[in-house]
């Protein structure tokens, strides 16, 4: 069993995540399924990441944090968030079955970041939501 | 399940190595790996203990050619098999499309192979697959330890415990030698690839 989305879908989640993203200055970012699959990328043309591996270890990471969230009673953590010295990664859940993963660094804040992630995830949803997920 | 990418012209698919503990999962990964290093440009990602027990996952992604004009990717995860591991070795199944179950064929895990199967049955129930409806492969791990003189099951009990009901292909392997690694996973590849063909149009 397969499930797909249109050429024109794929477009338009493309052009989302590089005007809402990339063109404010996000390094990276990755539209994933649960399963570890790579629905669409954009970066900013200066880094070239394993996204194959990142995809597979954030659907992985992210997997576990719900599993404690249900352990310990609160329904889901949707937003994850990890600092480093000089690059971050956000996650932000889409729906049960996607992720919207961003690779940014010191130079943007999180409070913009998560705007400007907020403005993307609310398009998706709506294109991910016409198609018979998985 | 597997993502197909009309844009790109590329389909996702899942392979999950699963069985009990110590039976040789990592160790056919790190084969594959070590085999076709010249078309895997990535490094395998391993999440394990500091006692080199796998934790979470290992991953390998491997691009296999095209199929009806898509550029295959097949992506090699492993799972912890650990009992006390049930619930990440349940996220790593999810959205899976095809498995290789890895058993070991020394006398003293016969209990331990039955209970992993039974186990992946379960856990395949949970996201309302079918052990007998989802491609997969048996592998009997280990063969080569007859010539150490260390007692293995017979091939007619592995096939009497894990292969009377499923009547899938299976195979004598050693994934320390390399014995039947690769041919475990052309048969797992291309079972699941007939599975998912006809959605490649
Ligand atoms: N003799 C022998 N040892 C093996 C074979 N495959 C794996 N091992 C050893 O068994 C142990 C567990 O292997 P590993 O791949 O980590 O098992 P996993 O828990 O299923 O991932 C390691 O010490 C391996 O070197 C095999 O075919 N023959
Ligand atoms: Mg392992």
């Amino acid at each position: 069993m397969t499930y797909t989305l249109g050429q024109e879908q794929l477009d338009s989640m493309e052009e989302i995540l590089q005007e809402h993203l990339i063109d404010v200055g996000v390094r990276c970012v990755f539209l994933i399924d649960m399963a570890g699959n790579i629905i669409a990328n954009k970066d900013n043309g200066k880094i070239k990441h394993d996204v194959y591996s990142l995809a597979a270890l954030a659907a992985g990471n992210f997997g576990a944090v719900s599993a404690m969230a249900k352990i310990i009673g609160e329904g889901e953590f949707s937003l994850l968030f990890h600092k480093g010295k000089k690059e971050n990664i956000h996650f932000n859940k889409i729906s049960a079955e996607f992720l919207l993963i961003t690779i940014f660094s010191n130079e943007i804040s999180l409070g913009f970041l998560r705007l400007k992630v907020g403005e993307a995830v609310e398009k998706i949803k709506k294109i991910l939501d016409n198609i018979n997920t998985p | 399940m597997a993502f197909v990418n009309p844009k790109k012209k590329e389909v996702q698919v899942k392979v999950v190595y699963y069985g009990p503990g110590r039976g040789g999962k990592t160790t056919n990964l790190e084969y594959i790996y070590k085999k076709f290093d010249k078309r895997i440009k990535t490094e395998m990602v391993t999440i394990k203990t500091h006692g080199d027990r796998t934790l979470f996952f290992d991953f390998l992604p491997f691009d296999i050619g095209t199929v009806n004009g898509y550029e295959v990717k097949i992506q090699l995860y492993t799972v912890p098999g650990q009992v006390k591991y049930d619930a990440t070795r349940r996220l790593v199944l999810r959205g899976v499309d095809g498995i290789v179950f890895v058993a070991d064929s020394m006398e003293v895990r016969r209990e331990k192979n039955i209970l992993s199967i039974k186990n992946l049955q379960e856990n395949l129930a949970n996201y309302k697959k079918s052990i007998f409806k989802i491609p997969i492969v048996l592998q009997y791990n280990k063969m080569d330890l007859a010539e150490q003189g260390i007692p293995l099951l017979p091939v007619e009990t592995l096939e009497k415990d894990l292969n009377s009901q499923l009547k899938t292909s299976s195979f004598e392997a050693s994934a320390i030698t390399g014995k039947n690694v690769v041919p475990t996973m052309k048969k797992i590849v291309s079972m699941t690839i007939a599975t998912i063909v006809k959605d490649l149009k």
